[in-house]
């Protein structure tokens, strides 16, 4: 299968790779997918005044679509606040990065990650959960 | 009269990277290159001997035909049967449905019962899969950790209802070799028919259908430096003499087991592929599992890599490894500059990783992970270099993209995660 340019860019030079303290209250950590589903995705805010995330770090275990979801996640979280974070779709990402059909699940997994990071925050910060919507699975 | 450029056949068929740089070719259980000495076979039979094989009043028939049955000598030859014993397919899968399927309609009288393994080519599975619902009842054995089937466990499935047992010879995914003779003997003893589909052993290692008591064997030229779309079934004519039921009907070629106007060309280059097979087997397999050793031995010391399948029954140009932690689709994507083949799933819709290593009892994880080098004829010494190379630093580099690696590092033991539905 031929990758679009935006995916090989984003697997060559992946933004933002690394890994947060997720003891600090001030981050939030969203680990999604399954090893034997063969994509687990680890996405990592940090959040600062005002709701506004001042850093984003992944971790990918997955396809190179994958990887390039994750990379452009967070790209895109950076400086925005909770509540834009949580407008970012997984069908955003498709058209972003231009993916076929069979890899719309590595979308799906990137808006997972980025909910879940984003309630793990909530919850420390005594937050309620945000429900996750699972219809477009 | 056409004139092609040596030198440019054998720039195509060694895969010399020359001006646009190509990846180094190691997927060669998928296809091989054209050897140019076969291109250069075929090449009048497009031309000049353009007649059909079955013009029998002309000049341009004979000639035809004349290379067809010379062809039909040198595939004997390989594989040690009699040239009336060849029926030339289109392919390896059109093989194995004639075996298959002419089998159990020429014998559905005498019983409904096919034994098969759960690794085998997806040609006999989907065809025994077709045949149940005909009438066939049919048992798919499962494999031991090696790889190889139970010899145990195939006598206890054996019936008097038994009509033939299929079985593969060398596994296209994981390379390992099956043990063909012991389980010929099994299924005559209970008076069925042994057939094998050797697409991947066949000009790669000594296959002897009567030493080894095969009764139907499938095999492909495309496997061994010939062309694609030319293959061939071996049916046994005596001791005892197997019938198939055609499942091409028309002008009644191939002795009416396979009707169509012979593929000229390419049956001519079959021969000459198993010929060259024939003569060059013995040093090639030698140096091609020196290399693949080295390739193997190489990439197996590094931390949480494993080797998949018997590293003492297999083919000498096959290796298949998984590197733990990353995913072997994005693996490949790192390894631009190598053409290889993984048994991740992410490739297919399916979203199930190789059924192959799934069988040998590997988990999921571990079958997202490998990636098949299959060697070839045209595999150097520097290729390997390059592929040890390539290899090393993909899976270096992934692992630090991964958080199962980081995991793992830690201590973290990823099978009390509870992971989140997907």
């Amino acid at each position: 299968m031929a990758y679009s340019e935006k995916v090989i860019d984003h697997y060559n030079n992946p933004r933002n790779v690394g890994t947060l303290d997720k003891a600090d209250k001030n981050v939030g950590t969203g680990l999604v997918g399954a090893p034997e589903c063969g994509d687990v995705m680890r996405l990592q805010i940090e959040v600062g005044a005002d709701n506004v995330i001042t850093d984003a770090k992944f971790k990918t275990f997955g396809c190179g679509s994958a990887i390039a979801s994750s990379s452009l996640a967070t790209e895109w979280l950076k400086g925005k606040t909770i509540d834009e974070a949580l407008t970012i779709g997984n069908m955003d990402i498709v058209e972003e990065l231009a993916l076929p059909p069979v890899k719309i699940h590595c979308s799906v997994l990137a808006e997972d990650a980025i909910k879940s990071a984003i309630n793990d925050y909530r919850v420390k910060n005594g937050l309620e959960a945000i429900a996750m919507e699972k219809s477009h699975h | 009269m056409i004139i092609v450029r040596k030198d440019f056949l054998y720039l195509c068929a060694t895969n010399k990277r020359t001006e646009m740089k190509q990846p180094i070719y190691l997927d060669n259980n998928a296809t091989t290159p054209l050897d140019p000495r076969v291109l250069e076979a075929m090449l009048p039979y497009f031309t000049e001997k353009f007649g059909n094989a079955a013009s029998r009043n002309h000049a341009f028939g004979w000639v035809a035909e004349e290379g067809v049955d010379y062809a039909r000598e040198q595939v004997a030859k390989l594989i040690g049967c009699t040239e009336k014993e060849i029926i030339f397919t289109s392919g390896a899968t059109e093989a194995d449905n004639l075996g298959i399927k002419g089998v159990f309609e020429m014998y559905k009288e005498k019983g409904n019962h096919i034994i098969t393994a759960i690794t085998e080519h997806k040609a006999v599975l989907d065809t025994c899969k077709h045949l149940e619902k005909n009438g066939a009842r049919v048992t798919y054995l499962g494999v031991k950790e090696d790889g190889l089937i139970d010899l145990g466990e195939l006598e206890a499935a054996m019936t008097p209802e038994t009509i033939l047992v299929s079985i593969m010879y060398g596994n296209n995914e994981i390379g390992v070799i099956q043990p063909v003779k012991e389980i010929a003997a099994i299924a005559h003893k209970h008076g069925a028919l042994f057939m094998t589909d050797a697409t991947q052993a066949v000009g790669k290692i000594p296959v002897d259908v009567i030493a080894d008591g095969i009764d139907l064997m499938a095999f492909t030229a495309h496997k061994m430096y010939g062309p694609k779309g030319v293959g061939a079934l071996y049916v046994r004519r005596k001791n005892p003499r197997v019938k198939v039921t055609s499942q091409m009907d028309g002008g009644g070629h191939e002795r009416g087991m396979r009707s169509g106007t012979l593929n000229v060309p390419g049956i001519v280059g079959l021969g000459k592929a198993c010929e060259l097979c024939r003569l060059e087997m013995e040093s090639e397999s030698k140096r091609l599992s020196a290399l693949r050793d080295r390739l193997e031995t190489t990439l197996n010391k590094m931390e949480e890599s494993y080797v998949n399948g018997s590293t003492q029954h297999r083919l000498p140009h096959v290796a298949n490894i998984s590197f733990k932690y990353v995913e072997g689709e994005g693996l490949m994507m790192a390894m631009s500059d190598l053409a290889v083949s993984s048994g991740s799933a992410c490739t297919s819709a399916s979203l199930e990783p190789s059924y192959v290593l799934k069988s040998l009892g590997l988990s999921d994880e571990l079958a997202h992970s490998s990636i098949r080098y299959g060697l070839g004829r045209f595999t150097t010494d520097e290729d390997i270099d390059q592929a040890i190379a390539i290899t090393e630093k993909a899976v270096l580099h992934l692992r630090e993209l991964s958080p199962l690696w980081e995991m793992f590092k830690e201590g973290i033991d990823l099978s009390k995660i509870e992971w989140a539905e997907h």
